[in-house]
């Protein structure tokens, strides 16, 4: 009996550049290091702005008319501070990485031309300014998604990403165009002072334009659909730069431009932004309990937590426009944490699966497996990765999760139907995202790392290099202080807070000690005794189960149980796709898998089965249904535009002479 | 805090600790007895414990730490909120440590480190107990929290002392739409998560059926006790809980003396004693649900959940 199982793609080990040279060892150590470097700067410059003077720039001469203009406020500096810190332990991953991989020189100069783009958004204080330091980060990132473009899968997943992020630079173009003319100037500031006498039609054009366009930057429902082709494509250490980095510009832009500039705007816009947060949430993570590849399990997840950190956004505004502020600041805090805390996992997560990807040449968890004694180090780290995305005590993304419900059920109900209905949705939408995150995690690292390896790529991983585990140690000991001891995070997540008016800046937020207290109701955590009460309940267990030791025989390691037969194949494990059956078939309805059994029964009876073949396709519902209409669309029309040039040198000179007529009778 | 309420927080622990086996061999036995079977008596689940922890350790093959340590996980999570959650008196010095969220969290803990080592075996069996497993703890978790929800809402706080003297100074509530709801909801999640019937039948060994003894089915001697000590500690502290949750007397306050600190030790005695022999009639009359009709079952009390919170949203007597 034979099952074949057609999932994710494999990726050959080093791809047909096999015999591509390994790059120099200084220049992927200059690369690595002026990545890190970077960061640094970023981490300095963001903590410095937070816990001292705004600082700022300008450059007259760098642009003509306007200038570059850089502010830096505490919210700038804090995705400043984040950006960096993602880029330090990237930058060091990456030494390893390139030279392991084979990288060309290209990546190697585009990897800190991206840190710098992204840098610079949140540092920007004009539109100007922050339009070109958005199309930079775009720019580098695309050119760094494509670095591996000799395959297919890769050009495809950069074509879908290019456009989209385009598409989404033009909506934010506009909006942000339209704001300046509405405000009379360009920079933030004069945005800012003159915000009151702009008209609630155009206030709410921006707001639905910007969150278009940097919605489709977070990887928000329904425009997320080049994060889950892209970031799986995408060299990893970039993937862990695009994941935890880049996807927060996003909500960089939604905070800055929609809920500071902007804000505080009516119930709708809080509303709206709950919804899309949720909807993206829940999709996202039931998408990745079902997701076979495992960077492609990863950036689903991305979507997932780029949701969770919505909805609490829009908690805080409708809280904060509902006449709640103290419960909206713990909304906005639980918002700035996840962040954080997902920029510290995520980047983990995405580090550790290039190590399996460089070591074994697989993404397909139906494939991997037996990780853990093969490369333990690595395997360590994904584990705590996985635990921060699950969202389980012990785990990065615990408190942040915690703040997220207790900030739902204390919203104040009386008299207020709106609260009233939203808050116990959203309550249920977290705790599915919570539930499913679980599975997917344990999925992820259970058939991922754990078992026995399903293929000989698996069977032969070594571990990875000094550099690329340092670097990964670095997020990790990020993951680990998140979840034990957030109150390191407490002033800083303070004085961003403060700037922040329109969503409950003026209230005191919570205080994050060695107890997590929340200011005006009721409720306390402390994730650090509860860990170190953990410890101590597993040492008395262990302890218990001493008794009796004195009669006991000595230890033994002995086979597996083979239900009598002779030994057990690898062949027979639970995959992953196996794993997320139920799941797959509990969400048939969202899902729309596409599956075929086909079952072979020898000619001569009926009872007996001479082969099984089983094929899945779980393709994305959303870009089935609202991308391939517009796609199609688009290439229908383009078809006919086609017609208009057929190649006659004549026609051409004719389009121009009459186009030429039409200016000068227009410009007349 | 004072001393006794840190005497009721010991007697905590080392009551579910020593209670447990009893609570699961009362419960065969109350079921043996309607089915018309003599029984093993309420100690035989200490008996069978003192057997397996005499056996030999035994490791299979090509397992790794997360077997080896998943059941003193388990074991020291349920002690742990043995620790944190109000049986006997409200003053545990762990209550501001961790509210309810924090006490599901380190349920589902638990769960996943069981699931992990189920995987980590890498047979069929193994595979297809955590898949099921992690199905249904993912479906649960929704229904919890807002049952969780439901039940800050007249205490306005997630911490378990809260709710229980909230309810205790204000037993009106515990007749209130959102409350009963709540209690049928968490109910059906409590049977779902501690895998008795119909989501699970914790005494067969049939392949197409079993959930949770398919996960643990590599498990042997020392490890295979504590993994049974600490379901029966699970189902303990969840029926425990949830007697407490709504028949808040008895439970002494945060300064307790040392009678009631007695007191509360014979309540919740009594409380977990009728509520796990409801739980065994119960499952003499129905039969194990199909895997693929627990979700609806689970959606149901989700709804369930949902109306709770609403209704206490709606219904909410103004308390200060």
């Amino acid at each position: 009996m034979t099952a074949a199982l057609h999932d994710a793609p494999t990726v050959p080990v080093l791809g047909e550049d096999t015999h591509a040279k390994r790059p120099s060892g200084v220049v992927v150590a200059l690369s690595g290091g002026l990545t890190a470097a970077l960061g640094a700067v970023g981490v300095a410059l963001g903590l410095a702005v937070i816990f001292g003077a705004p600082r700022h720039l300008r450059i007259g001469w760098l642009l003509p008319l306007v200038g570059v203009r850089f502010d830096l406020d505490p919210l700038g500096g804090f995705f400043m501070a984040a950006t960096g810190a993602v880029s330090i332990a990237v930058g060091i991953y990456a030494a390893g990485y390139a030279q392991r991989e084979r990288w060309a020189g290209f990546p190697m100069i585009m990897l800190p031309l991206f840190v710098a783009g992204m840098l610079a958004v949140p540092a920007a204080g004009s539109v100007t300014t922050f339009l070109l330091a958005w199309e930079l980060m775009a720019a580098a990132s695309l050119a760094l998604v494509l670095s591996e473009h000799r395959r297919v899968a890769v050009r495809s997943a950069g074509v879908f990403y290019a456009v989209m992020t385009q598409l989404g630079f033009a909506a934010i173009l506009l909006a942000l165009v339209v704001l300046s003319a509405a405000a009379g100037g360009d920079a933030f500031a004069t945005i800012a002072a003159h915000v009151g006498g702009i008209a609630p039609g155009t206030r709410t054009a921006v707001f639905v334009l910007t969150l278009m366009g940097f919605g489709s930057k977070a990887g928000l429902l329904p425009l997320h659909a080049w994060l889950p082709r892209a970031h799986p494509e995408a060299p990893s250490p970039v993937s862990a730069l695009m994941s935890a980095a880049m996807v927060n510009m996003g909500i960089y832009g939604i905070i800055r431009i929609d809920l500071q500039l902007l804000g505080p705007g009516p119930h709708s816009w809080g509303l709206t932004l709950m919804i899309f947060g949720a909807v993206s949430a829940v999709f996202g993570v039931l998408q990745a309990s079902v997701a076979t590849d495992l960077k492609r399990l990863l950036a689903y997840s991305t979507t997932e937590n780029m949701g969770l950190i919505t909805l609490a956004l829009g908690a805080a505004a409708l809280l904060s426009s509902s006449g709640a502020p103290k419960v909206a600041a713990i909304a906005m805090t639980a918002a700035l944490l996840h962040l954080l805390s997902h920029a510290a996992f995520k980047t983990l997560g995405f580090l550790a699966a290039g190590s399996v990807l460089a070591a074994t040449g697989l993404r397909d968890l139906n494939k991997l497996g037996g990780l853990a004694r093969r490369m333990p180090g690595t395997t360590v780290m994904f584990a705590i990765s996985a635990l921060g995305a699950s969202g389980l005590p012990l785990g990065a993304g615990f408190v942040s999760e915690w703040l997220l419900l207790q900030s739902l059920i204390h919203s104040p109900h009386e008299n207020n139907t709106l609260l009233a209905l939203t808050m116990p949705l959203s309550v249920g939408a977290v705790a599915l995202t919570t539930g499913l995150g679980i599975a997917a995690m344990v999925k992820a690292f259970g058939v991922g790392f754990l078992a026995r390896p399903r293929s000989p790529a698996a069977e032969g991983a070594r571990e990875a290099p000094a550099s690329m585990l340092t670097g990964m140690a670095l997020a990790a000991a990020a993951c680990v202080v998140f979840a034990l001891a957030p109150a390191l995070l407490g002033p800083t997540l303070r004085r961003v807070l403060a700037v922040l008016p329109a969503v409950g800046g003026q209230a005191a937020g919570p205080a994050l000690g060695t107890y997590l207290r929340l200011p005006g109701v009721s409720g306390s955590m402390s994730p650090g005794l509860i860990a170190a009460a953990l410890v101590t309940a597993v040492l008395l267990t262990l302890g218990l189960a001493r008794w009796g030791r004195r009669h006991r025989p000595a230890a033994a390691v002995v086979p597996l149980w083979a239900c009598g037969a002779d030994s057990l194949s690898s062949r027979m494990q639970y995959t992953a796709t196996s794993f997320a059956e139920p799941l797959q078939r509990v969400f048939d309805n969202v899902l729309k898998p596409d599956t075929n059994l086909e079952v072979i029964h020898f000619a001569e009876s009926r009872y007996l089965v001479e082969k099984i073949t089983y094929r899945t396709l779980l393709a994305d519902p959303i870009e089935e249904r609202f991308y391939t209409p517009v796609v199609r669309a688009v290439t229908t029309w383009a078809q006919w535009v086609r017609r208009a040039h057929p190649g006659s040198v004549h026609l051409y000179l004719a389009y121009g002479a009459l186009g030429l007529l039409v200016v000068l009778l227009v410009a007349r | 805090m004072s001393a006794l309420a840190a005497v009721a927080t010991a007697l905590q622990i080392l009551g579910v600790l020593a209670g447990a086996p009893l609570v699961v061999g009362g419960m065969r036995q109350v079921r043996a007895r309607l089915e018309g079977r003599a029984g093993g008596g309420i100690g035989q689940p200490w008996r069978d414990l003192r057997k397996q922890l005499r056996k030999q350790q035994i490791t299979p093959r090509g397992t790794t730490v997360v077997f080896a340590l998943a059941p003193a996980v388990v074991a020291g999570s349920t002690l742990l909120i043995a620790a944190i959650v109000p049986l006997i008196a409200l003053g545990s010095p762990l209550d501001s440590a961790a509210d309810l969220f924090g006490v599901v969290g380190l349920l589902f803990l638990g769960t996943v480190a069981l699931t992990l080592a189920g995987l980590d075996t890498g047979t069929a069996f193994g595979g297809m107990g955590s898949s099921r497993e992690i199905t249904i703890a993912a479906l649960v978790e929704p229904t919890i929290l807002l049952a969780v929800f439901a039940l800050s809402v007249p205490g306005r706080s997630a911490n378990l002392a809260a709710i229980v003297s909230a309810s205790a100074l204000n037993p009106g509530q515990l007749v209130s739409p959102g409350s009963v709801l709540a209690f049928v909801a968490l109910a059906i999640v409590i049977i779902a998560e501690t895998g008795r019937l119909p989501v699970d039948n914790p005494s067969t060994h049939l392949e197409v059926t079993m959930i949770h003894e398919a996960m643990i089915l590599e498990y042997a001697g020392p490890q295979l006790a504590l993994v049974e000590w600490a379901s029966g500690m699970r189902l303990t502290v969840l029926l425990a809980l949830v007697a407490n949750l709504f028949i808040p007397w008895g439970v002494a306050g945060a300064h307790p003396s040392l009678l009631a600190v007695l007191v509360g030790f014979v309540a919740i005695t009594a409380k977990v004693s009728v509520l796990g022999g409801v739980l065994a009639a119960g499952e003499v009359f129905i039969a194990k649900l199909r895997l693929f009709r627990v979700p609806e079952l689970l959606a149901g009390s989700f709804l369930l959940a949902l109306l709770a919170v609403t209704a206490s949203y709606f219904f909410a007597t103004p308390t200060n």
